[in-house]
């Protein structure tokens, strides 16, 4: 028994200095060196192009609903400081009436909602939307601009992310690089 | 289409990892591989152990519980003091005591249940020097009791199993940080953070908005959390948070590597026996099951969400998006979820709450069948061996036959201490759950109402005492009861199921062999893997299936009702 504990504590020892020291600190000093834009966080001008932010107003490309929950418990989107989901159950009548409330709210701005815009995402700081959500929102955001519809429309079919090798995950499109194009375009 | 290529690239990369990786752990635990010597042999004399020294099973049981019970102790003393230590950029202060023997326990059993939300409860330094220490030692504790296991079917008349040290010492490094550490440099290239910088400020310059963004050593430890078949993820939202999973690439590398160790581990089996065909049929016994529970949740979350279908304000053309990102999707996600919860890992890519009621089927059936297809590291095969020992129980109580399983006969002793092996997980997760919701502090967890709620209770309790991590997180899991009735799940679910195996190893390994005769049931041919694959679906459908009709078959046939 005494042997075994004298022999625990050895060995938890060296696997905390090689396993919580050593591995993360170098995996850190080489993603620093050879990752750097990615290793910090893929942060660009306008913020980080894998974690979404809220926009408000037809003006711009708006991204997934959020389920995010301020340090209070009140409701704030995008909040990058507190990941997570709904988590709302499948048959969940707040679930329901929180879809309900988003398609009403996206219909009286003249979009016709896919289903991916009015559910919130696993992180609930998706940074993408589906292409078909992105083309719903062309008339609406031409319209609050006033540029061609079909110029919105070029932008977006430009800022399409085919699948990965062509096969892995689901084509998207960034909202903040779409909405950064957006600002650009004349 | 996309997906089905997917499905080609996992199968042929865990065909290759089967056969090489198999064989390289085989080398590994039977002393073949001294490359890394330099290292192992100081750390020996450190530890005062003769490797060449084994152990009969009561003294490797008796080193693996003293170790495990020393690792619980630091990593709870470690994250209570964490708010005086450094590398904690965001100043939080220390774990309270009940969340903190819930996370303890959790992370030295391999389950990485998470009553807490990462970015806003862990300093840095919690999450490298506490929780992804215990990613790679509980994985290689997970691992050395398979490979004891296993020794006790390849020795005749022994009396010891190996050395528990050095099975440790040898699975951390040969095996766990390498392959960790070149799998954390793609997640890092991918797009997952890795700093100490703590969180950044980002202002947009278009909306005027400011936002906070948490960051930490991330990649690495995404690394071993699957790798390890942990799960436990720096983010409340785990492998669905872009800065843990940001791409399809890190979606499948993550199922790779949650698969690739129990499935290769099935070869070094065959090996260290000597029959590559009787590894193989396990592993024909586990794909069999798991292909079958990803069709099935990959397509029922290809329906409809019942209550998104009840607005009628959005057509769902794509299957059920509630939970889900969208780089993933619901066939990317399903994969994702279905690795983990039929492994020990219980990391996700999307909220399994809001998985449709026959997603969510799949995901807690797959844990109730004990975790074996393929199973965590190492759980996965000692699991799968002990309902082996007992199908060919079975076998042998058909033709009146004492039973034999790789030669060894498999008497009394053997059989009950299967049995007894084979029944705590579903003893907890039954007791546990009628428990929490007999009392209020049990039923003040749930979120959702209805057949739901009482879901998350048994889906919080399944996931526990199978050490898998996994949860329907809508479940309220921080509060006194939650912490310390799942704690002792934990504990259960982990080591009343290890001692018994280590003693089956140690009653195995002292038995001679018995050449094989006419009357031997064949354990290497379809029939002893459709037997095998019948045992482990009536032992768990006859013990979870009222439990399973209360929750989610009674959600599902709720046609046109909300809760």
């Amino acid at each position: 028994m005494l042997l075994h504990l004298r022999r625990s504590l050895v060995a938890a020892l060296f696997f905390l200095v090689l396993c919580g020291l050593a591995y993360p600190l170098a995996g850190t000093g080489l993603a620093q060196v050879a990752f750097h834009h990615q290793a910090n966080g893929s942060i660009g001008p306008d913020g980080s192009s894998l974690i979404g932010q809220q926009w408000t107003g037809p003006r711009w490309f708006q991204g997934r609903p959020s389920a995010t929950v301020g340090p209070t418990g009140s409701p704030s989107p995008y909040d990058a400081m507190a990941s997570g989901a709904s988590n709302l159950g499948p048959r969940s009548t707040v679930l329901a009436s929180h879809v309900a409330a988003r398609a009403a709210a996206l219909r009286k701005e003249g979009i016709t909602p896919t289903a991916g815009m009015v559910t919130s995402s696993g992180s609930g700081l998706d940074p993408d939307i589906s292409p078909a959500a992105a083309y719903a929102q062309v008339g609406a955001v031409a319209r609050a601009r006033h540029l061609p519809a079909a110029a919105v429309r070029r932008l977006v079919t430009s800022h399409i992310s085919p699948a990965q090798l062509g096969f892995l995950g689901e084509p998207v499109v960034n909202v903040l690089s779409l909405n950064e194009a957006l600002a650009r375009l004349r | 289409m996309g997906f089905a290529w997917t499905l080609v690239a996992l199968a042929a990369v865990l065909a290759l990892a089967w056969r090489f990786l198999g064989s390289y752990l085989a080398a590994v635990y039977q002393g073949r591989l001294t490359f890394l010597g330099w290292v192992e042999r100081p750390v020996y004399r450190l530890l005062g152990v003769e490797p060449d020294a084994e152990q009969s099973w009561q003294r490797y049981a008796g080193a693996l519980i003293v170790f495990s019970g020393l690792s619980l102790l630091l990593t709870y003393l470690l994250i209570r003091v964490q708010g005086s230590l450094p590398v904690n950029p965001q100043h939080l202060g220390a774990v309270p005591p009940a969340l903190s023997w819930n996370t303890a326990v959790s992370f030295v059993t391999n389950t990485n249940w998470q009553n807490y939300a990462g970015e806003s409860t862990m300093s840095y330094l919690s999450q490298m020097a506490a929780l992804t220490v215990q990613q790679f030692v509980s994985a290689a504790v997970g691992i050395a009791v398979a490979v004891a296991l296993v020794r006790g079917f390849a020795r005749r008349g022994s009396a010891t199993i190996g050395n528990f040290w050095v099975d440790l010492v040898r699975g951390v490094l040969y095996v766990l940080v390498p392959i960790a550490f070149l799998a954390g440099i793609v997640f890092v290239a991918q797009g997952a953070v890795q700093t100490l910088a703590g969180p950044a400020v980002v202002h947009n310059h278009l909306t005027g908005f400011t936002q906070t963004i948490a960051r930490g050593p991330v990649g690495f430890m995404e690394a071993i959390k699957e790798l390890g078949t942990n799960g436990g993820g720096f983010f409340n939202a785990n492998g669905a948070h872009p800065f843990e999973n940001p791409t399809g690439v890190t979606n499948l590398l993550s199922v790779i590597l949650i698969l690739c160790i129990p499935v290769a581990l099935t070869y070094a089996f065959g090996k260290m026996v000597g029959s590559v065909r009787q590894g193989a049929a396990l592993l024909a016994a586990m794909g069999v099951i798991f292909c079958a529970w990803l069709a099935f949740t990959t397509v029922a979350e290809s329906q409809p969400n019942p209550a998104v279908a009840a607005t009628h304000a959005v057509a769902q053309h794509h299957g059920n998006l509630e939970g889900k990102e969208t780089r993933f999707g619901p066939q990317s996600s399903s994969l994702y979820n279905v690795a983990s919860t039929q492994t020990s890992t219980g990391s996700v890519d999307a909220s399994a709450d809001s998985f449709t009621p026959m997603g969510g089927f799949g995901m807690l059936t797959g844990m109730m069948l004990g975790e074996v297809s393929p199973g965590g590291v190492g759980s996965g095969l000692y699991t799968i061996l002990l309902f082996a020992i007992i199908t060919v129980f079975i076998g042998g109580l058909m033709i009146g036959r004492t039973p034999e399983y790789l030669g060894k006969k498999i008497q009394s002793r053997e059989v009950k201490l299967a049995a007894l092996a084979v029944l705590v997980m579903p003893i907890v997760v039954v007791a546990f759950t009628a428990v929490a919701v007999s009392v209020h502090a049990g039923r003040a967890g749930p979120l959702n109402s209805g057949p739901h709620g009482f879901t998350e209770i048994l889906y919080a309790f399944t996931s526990q005492a199978n050490n898998n991590g996994s949860a329907f997180a809508g479940l309220s899991g921080n509060s006194a009861f939650y912490n310390v009735a799942g704690g002792i799940a934990m504990l259960l679910g982990r080591f009343a199921i290890i001692v018994p195996t280590l003693a089956l190893a140690g009653a195995l390994a002292a038995k001679q062999v018995v050449p094989a005769g006419l009357g031997t049931f064949r354990t290497d041919k379809p029939l002893f893997v459709g037997l095998l694959i019948g045992v482990i679906l009536i032992v768990g459908g006859l013990t979870f299936f009222p439990a399973a009709a209360l929750g989610p078959l009674v959600e599902q046939f709720s046609h046109g009702r909300l809760f």
